[in-house]
């Protein structure tokens, strides 16, 4: 103790130095993180302009008909963005209409039935397929379900629908294996870690007070999931499925593989299709041209916007019910 | 309607299988010396897949050295000098659109910044979009985990005298270290198995590179290339270097989960 008050006198003159040396530098170190924090908004707004700077020339030229012509020609060098638009949209939404059923139903299995010694192991799996590169999804598409389907599913459905009007047209031509319904399988089994991840959470925070009750006033289990914990989660719920679709619209490698990259919008979901992700991930490099790499990323900058909306729409719910559990 | 539940979990679960199966089946098949220490062959010869792993790890590298800093520091400010400002609620959410946003658009965007005034492909290029993938990863998690070291800490570094940025560094850091690194190990697991920003930014070399100026050759885009090409040899690679891929990220995962899940029982 004395030691230090001995040694005082002599820092005295230079402690004003050390202090002011102190807030020198955690000024600078504020000033760091505060220029991270602000590149996060500089590098979106960095990809919009980008977008938009490298799609002008294709949208100054087609003008409204880019979005509403459905052909795609190098050749005479027409552009138009519907084909894979549509093919974006349907083999996104049909991914949800499968994953989601199984998606929730997973969930509900994991909170409200599995063994309790299970449970831990299973999440953890759903959870690590999250981190599995699409790739991997891309090529077992590739090599294993195209042909299964080809062979065996796609066949039977064709004969079975054969006479039925309207299931005929959805349902026709050849099997190819690849095209619209397969893709959509394998984003379905993609989009399914994510949906049942967030679902289960969200199943987490109902209180189990809520449960309790009406678990006392007799409900059975499957009464409970259903008019307790959906309807107090059902804000929670819809996110995790936008969260879902915004991945879905915008998996590129996966459907790549299996999409069968055809311009043509068709109503059969046999046929070869594309999407958006996977046109751009096709053609980009081997697009010649300035008016034909202007139109690969105009299709680029309509994916952006979409799913930028679907996923503002889907961090907006889950936000609602984070500052419920908050409070 | 609850044995309905059952299914649905049996069907998710065994689909899963299924791939991880089928991956396992036939990239074990190719798993010899020759993948990790060969070149990539051209068509219908054999060989390995040295330069595609060599390209991966080196853009990988690098992009972790750019996108960690910036991600770290950006996580900071959000937990500790803004914790209750507007910029940390508007950057919250465009971090979260990023990270889920589809990665060829990332790719896209690094084209038009990179490639294209540079006027050719590069590894560099390659880099920097995977660098773009990482932050977001690492700002997340540096918040959430600095958001959990209690505020009795810093108050007991502000009590004794030290700075902010010294009870940052020395305490909270210190504090929330091994939630940062998950953050960190599951981001390279994220960049590992990307493809889509790859694909026009570092393109694709079938010969040894180290030139970051150049093209260089990736995991994930080589298996792409491989995997629809006719040549059986190609096709047999690009299994191998998906298993390589797949237990990679698996590995690096149950690390980061295996890293948290320790804090959890302290």
């Amino acid at each position: 103790m004395s030691a230090i008050q001995e040694a005082m006198p002599a820092t005295r003159g230079s402690r004003d130095a050390i202090v002011r040396r102190f807030a020198m530098t955690d000024a600078i170190f504020h000033g760091m993180t505060r220029a991270a924090a602000i590149l996060v908004l500089v590098l979106l707004g960095g990809v919009a302009i980008s977008l938009f700077a490298g799609s002008w020339q294709a949208l100054s030229t087609f003008g409204f008909s880019f979005l509403t012509s459905e052909s795609w020609n190098p050749v005479t060098e027409k552009f138009g963005a519907l084909a894979p638009i549509y093919g974006t949209i349907v083999t996104s939404a049909i991914a949800i209409l499968i994953a989601v059923p199984l998606g929730i139903g997973i969930a509900i299995f994991l909170t409200e039935l599995c063994p309790r010694p299970l449970r831990r192991p299973i999440g953890m799996a759903v959870e690590l397929l999250a981190g599995i590169p699409s790739i991997i999804y891309g090529i077992w598409g590739l090599f294993v379900l195209a042909p299964f389907l080809q062979t065996t599913v796609q066949p039977f459905i064709i004969s079975v629908f054969h006479g039925i009007p309207g299931l005929n047209s959805l349902f026709a031509g050849p099997p190819y294996g690849i095209g619209l319904l397969t893709s959509s399988l394998i984003l379905a089994i993609m989009v399914l870690p994510f949906i049942t991840s967030i679902t289960k959470d969200v199943f987490d925070t109902v209180p189990p007070v809520l449960k309790e009750s009406a678990y006392g006033i007799g409900c059975t289990t499957w009464e409970v999931t259903r008019r307790v914990v959906i309807p107090y989660t059902r804000i929670g719920i819809m996110g995790g499925v936008m969260l879902g679709l915004g991945r879905a619209l915008g998996e590129t490698m996966a459907v790549t593989f299996v999409i069968g990259n055809a311009h043509r919008i068709s109503t059969s979901l046999f046929a070869p299709a594309t999407t958006i992700s996977a046109t751009i991930a096709n053609e980009f490099t081997e697009a010649v041209g300035d008016l034909y790499t202007s139109s690969l990323v105009a299709l680029g900058l309509i994916l952006f916007l979409i799913t930028f909306l679907i996923l503002a729409i889907a961090r907006y719910m889950l936000m609602r019910i984070d500052a419920r559990t908050g409070a | 309607m609850m044995t309905l539940c059952v299914i649905a979990a049996g069907i998710g679960l065994a689909w899963l299988a299924l791939i991880l199966g089928a991956l396992l089946y036939k990239g074990s098949a190719g798993l010899s010396l020759d993948v990790f220490t060969q070149m990539t062959p051209p068509p219908g010869d054999a060989g390995g897949l040295l330069n595609a792993i060599y390209g991966s790890v080196v853009m990988t590298v690098i992009a972790v050295i750019v996108g960690t800093p910036i991600g770290v520091l950006a996580g900071t400010y959000m937990a500790e000098y803004g914790r209750f400002s507007k910029l940390t609620t508007v950057v919250r959410f465009i971090n979260d659109i990023l990270l889920s946003a589809p990665s060829i658009i990332i790719g896209l965007f690094v084209y038009e910044l990179m490639v294209r005034p540079m006027g050719h492909f590069s590894a560099l290029a390659g880099a920097v979009a995977l660098a773009i993938l990482v932050i977001p990863v690492v700002v997340r998690t540096t918040e959430d985990m600095l958001n959990l070291v209690p505020n009795a800490l810093r108050e007991a570094g502000t009590a004794i005298g030290a700075p902010r940025w010294v009870v940052i560094k020395s305490v909270a850091y210190r504090a929330a270290l091994s939630g940062i690194v998950t953050g960190i190990l599951l981001s390279i697991a994220r960049i590992s198995g990307e493809t889509a920003p790859l694909l026009f930014t570092a393109l694709n070399n079938q010969f040894w590179s180290s030139n970051l100026n150049a093209p260089m050759a990736s995991l994930p885009v080589t298996i792409f290339q491989f995997a629809l090409s006719p040549y059986e040899e190609w096709q047999q690679l690009a299994w191998t270097g998906a298993l390589i891929i797949t237990l990679t990220v698996l590995a690096l995962s149950i690390v980061a989960r295996s890293l948290t899940g320790r804090r959890e029982d302290k």
